[in-house]
Order: C-alpha cells, then structure tokens, then sequence
C-alpha cells in the first residue's frame, strides 16, 4: 500500500498540530505541492503563504522560532535548501533557531521538470551547517516520524521529503530514534548503506546478491547527521565491502557522510552509488533512476566491485 | 534625562569600543545613535532586569554592523556591565562584531547579513499576532541594505499581512562602503517605495530624539510603518562626518584623540 511522501508530510503535521498548538507551517506557493496545504485546511490560523520568496519565509520562521512556535517551512528542496541557503545558516543555523524544514520534491524523482528542480546537493548543504540535523525518510510511515522526532529537537532539522508514491517497507513499531541507523537486513559479506527512495532498491540489490550467494546487510540510514558512527564501523569491521547508495549527488552527501567515518579506519572496500557530479534532466523517475544508474542492478555490481 | 550629554557619552563610549578593536564600523554606528536612543530611552517597553520578559517590545538592527551603537545602550541601561564593553570583537567577549542573541543579554535575534534582520523581524510581528499579544517589533535597516532584494521580499510580507505591530526605521545617511548609494546603486525615492509597498511613511531629521519619538508614536492601524530617519555618516566627529570611507575603518591614536576631544572628553 503505497502513499506519496508529501502526502505523508502533510498529514503529519496535521496529527502534530491537534496535539501540539505551537507549530505552524509556512509555505511559498507550492503548499498544494509539499501538502503542507493539508495543515492549512486544518489550522488556517496557523498557516502562513509567504509567496515566492522563499529567503524571507525562512527568515519569518526565525521570527517565529525567537517567539516560542515550531515553524515548519516547506517549498522545494532546491528553493529552500539552495535559494535560501544563507538565511537558513545565518537566521537560523547560527542561531540555533527551533525552525524545521519539509522540503520536498528533492533528487531526480521530481522526473519531468528537470535538472532546474531536481536538487542533487541539498544533503551536502544542510549537513556542513553546525547545530541542524538532517532526515531523510524512506516511506510514508518514516516521514510522520520523522516530523515528530524533529519536533522533539531543540533546534533546526531539515527532513527530505521525496515526490514519488512509495510503499511501506517500515512498519509502525520500527523505531526511529535521530542518529540511530535501522539495519533492515543483517549480512556479512557486503553492507548496502542507503537512505531515502534507495532503501527499497538496495533491498531488492540484497536478495539479488542473496541468489548469487553473497550475503548483503542493508542498513537504513535515515538520520545523515548526526550519522550513525557506530553501525558504520561495525559494518566495516564485518564486511569485504561497503556502498552507499543515495539519489543525491555523491560529493557532500551520504556517500561523503560514510567516507568521512571510514576515513582511518582499516576495513572494507568502499563504493558509492549515486549521481555522479552531473545534474539532472527530464525523465520519468524511473527512466532517470536508470540512466544515472540508481538501480538495483548497479548496486549489485559496485557490491561485486567491493568483493573482487 | 539630558539627552544632549547622553549622546555625547554614548558616542565616545562607541568610539572607545572600536579603537580598542581596532576594527568595526564608526560611520554607521555614529549615524543611528539617535533612533536608537529615541527607541530604548523613550518608546520600547522592556525591562534589563528581565531581558526575556515575555511582553516586551522586540529590536531588530538589522543594520547588525552598527551594533556598538546598541551595545553603549544596552550597557548603560544595566543588560551588562560597562565594563564588557572594552571586550568588543575580543575572542574571550560576548561582544560579538554583528549582534548574537545567544552571547549578549538584551539581543532578540542575530543579524549582520543585510536583509534577514527586517525579514526576521516580519516573523516577530507575525507571531506576535497569532499570540494576540499588543506589544510592538521595531527595526532599524539601513540605506545600502535596501539594496537587498530580501528587504522587500519583506516589505511585502508585512503589508500583506498588515503589521500594524511593526515600525521600520532607516538610517538613511546616503553613504555605503564603496561610495554614495547614487554612485553604487541608486535608491530612487525610497520613501516612495515604500509607499508603494503599502506602508504608512514618515520622514523625519534622524538626530532629532524628540522628532523621531513622535513618529515613532504616531497611531497607524490596519498597514506596517515607515520611517526615514535622514542621517549624516560619522555624526559627531568632523572628520568622519558625510565620509564614505570612515564605513569600517580603523581610527588611529591621533584620530582617536582628535574625535573624542570633540565629543567632549
């Protein structure tokens, strides 16, 4: 049973909203785009349509920050990551500012708008900022909970919301807990560390090693930063290979998140999966995911790579 | 109170501040001092003692680099004491070169980067009508700021949502680093601008504490408030006076003497 993302987004806050009556939502013109609108048709007080303009909708959720609110901003991942990169470091960031971000349409699967939208560095730009935390749920079950975690942080946290409609493959007794990555499948010859829409494909990548008789863990990472140091390293003490997989570029994002624990350590092979320093183009997602090699098939031939 | 001694003190405190710094920004300090002290000494409601009481009027510079400005008042209305003021941009200080509201008491929100300190200050106002509290955001920017386009991404934003809780005052001394605004990038009739954008406008002499105090006060309802305070860059010091490239430079010892035996010292 699959749901979009952003409809998941949406619905969330409107679950957090009834029980908490500090968060509100800004949007910039695009809430009937991240759903954030599903909020605002509940709590139409607590909604703000601050235009396009994204710089100062970030700005005015400081405001609302400094007054004791939990803003919620959304727009496009690009938009809000991108275009309005320095009010979020220095309004928000710097100050520690208690704003949360659902950006959504993020990487290739926004599909036939092209590479103008599709945001390819929006982990890279959220994590090298001190104080934020960086989600990237793989399902709709994941996104509520991830909006909740975000709620319980003192501080900002930017949560990726993906356009397409995905299947549940959590449930709702997986945990969640910020900084703690979900091994969805245990493995000892090669570890999948994937995170966001990857997680399925890395999972199919898994069995299709499992039938060539290669053992394959897959782990969930669904929390960038802080990244989970410690599954990492057990991984790389456990395994021949490891490869990321992420629908991002793989300069400044996950790849780069799980290099930068390798870094020093003896261990595994290390391969990354994603968009090669290229931008996007139009497509259907599923077309782009192939011709950026997004795919379960290249999954598996990186985790041979790793193995040879 | 005397305001006339006031200004005087707090000019050379400010220029005490930036000598031992040997960095920071006299002319845009000097200029604001007034609109400053008309805010804190006769309009703000606020309370040093508490400085997060939760009903006070809220101040955004969001011409952060003037902060030394607003650091000479905070201390001499008791936030801190005189004595941090010696630490400006010094690594063991709270005094940080643009205001941050985590290390210095009586600072609302972090500005320096032109153009999120009047976007900020939207947020204040906002929130402080959905919490149906009737106290007041006010916001001083500066001239070359306005050359952000996030100062009208704003403007917009406030009149849209008709903050009649918000009042914005400019600096406007008609000098930025590399020159006059006219040499840089023309303002055209920024009054007028913001007339367009929906604002209630008054202009006013902007070392007038009593002129801009009655602005200040003067009763709008229903659209946000603007105000154009004209200024001279440097105020108070001949030699920096309507001089572009006294923006953010370093006073030397002689310099130093020379101003603050002009300010009475």
């Amino acid at each position: 049973m699959g749901k979009s993302l952003r409809v998941a987004y949406g619905e969330a806050l409107v679950k957090l909203g009834q029980k908490n009556k500090k968060v509100v939502a800004l949007d910039a013109d695009l809430a009937h785009a991240t759903m954030s609108a599903t909020f605002a048709e509940n709590f139409p007080d607590r909604f703000f349509n601050m235009g396009i303009a994204e710089g100062n909708m970030m700005c005015v959720a400081a405001g609302f920050a400094h007054t004791g609110f939990i803003p919620f901003a959304s727009t496009f991942a690009l938009f809000g990551a991108g275009r309005a990169y320095e009010e979020i470091r220095n309004s928000i960031a710097y100050t520690n500012a208690n704003v949360k971000f659902g950006l959504s349409h993020s990487g290739l699967s926004v599909g036939e708008d092209g590479g103008s939208h599709q945001s390819i560095e929006d982990i890279a730009l959220m994590r090298v900022m001190p104080n934020m935390t960086v989600f990237v749920p793989c399902d709709p079950l994941e996104v509520e909970k991830a909006v909740f975690a975000a709620a319980e942080i003192e501080g900002p946290v930017y949560i990726r919301v993906a356009r397409p409609v995905c299947d549940v493959i959590t449930t709702s007794e997986t945990p969640f807990i910020p900084g703690k990555a979900n091994v969805l499948k245990d493995g000892s010859d090669v570890c999948i560390i994937a995170m966001g829409l990857m997680v399925p494909i890395a999972l199919q990548a898994s069995k299709m090693l499992e039938a060539e008789g290669i053992s394959a863990a897959v782990v969930n990472m669904h929390t960038i930063k802080p990244i989970d140091t410690k599954t990492i390293l057990e991984m790389n003490e456990k395994c021949k290979g490891i490869v990321t997989a992420e629908e991002h570029s793989v300069i400044g994002g996950l790849g780069s998140a799980v290099s930068e624990v390798l870094a020093g350590h003896k261990g595994a092979k290390f391969a990354r999966v994603g968009i090669q320093d290229k931008f996007g183009k139009s497509g259907k997602p599923e077309e782009l995911f192939k011709a950026y090699g997004l795919t379960a098939e290249n999954i598996v031939a990186s985790c041979k790579e790793t193995l040879a | 109170m005397d305001y006339k001694e006031k200004e005087r003190e707090l000019r050379r405190k400010i220029l005490k501040m930036l000598f031992a710094s040997q960095s920071g920004h006299p002319g845009g300090s000097l200029s604001c001092v007034e609109i400053l002290m008309s805010l804190y000494y006769d309009v703000m409601n606020i309370d040093p003692k508490n400085p997060e009481k939760e009903d006070r009027d809220r101040f955004v510079l969001s011409k952060g680099h003037a902060c030394p400005t607003q650091y000479a008042i905070l201390a001499d209305l008791g936030y801190f004491p005189s004595e941090d003021l010696d630490g400006l941009r010094q690594i063991y200080s709270h005094l940080q070169g643009h205001p941050d509201c985590n290390k210095t008491p009586g600072i609302d929100v972090n500005t320096g980067s032109l153009g999120q300190g009047i976007s900020q200050a939207i947020g204040l106002a906002l929130a402080a009508k959905l919490k149906e509290a009737d106290y007041n955001i006010y916001t001083v920017i500066g001239d070359g700021e306005c050359q952000e386009g996030l100062v009208w991404e704003a403007a917009m934003a406030a009149s849209h949502y008709k903050l009649d809780n918000l009042c914005v005052l400019l600096d406007y001394n008609g000098l930025q680093i590399d020159g006059s605004n006219d040499q840089v990038m023309g303002l055209g009739n920024i009054v007028e601008k913001f007339k367009a954008f929906g604002f209630e406008c008054l202009e006013v002499d902007g070392h007038d504490i009593h002129k801009i105090t009655e602005a200040v006060k003067a009763p709008i309802s229903g659209k946000p408030k603007f105000i154009c305070c004209h200024t001279i860059k440097g105020k108070g010091v001949s030699f920096m006076e309507d001089q572009a490239g006294w923006h953010g430079k370093a006073m030397n010892k002689e310099e130093f003497d020379i101003a603050m035996k002009e300010l009475g010292a």
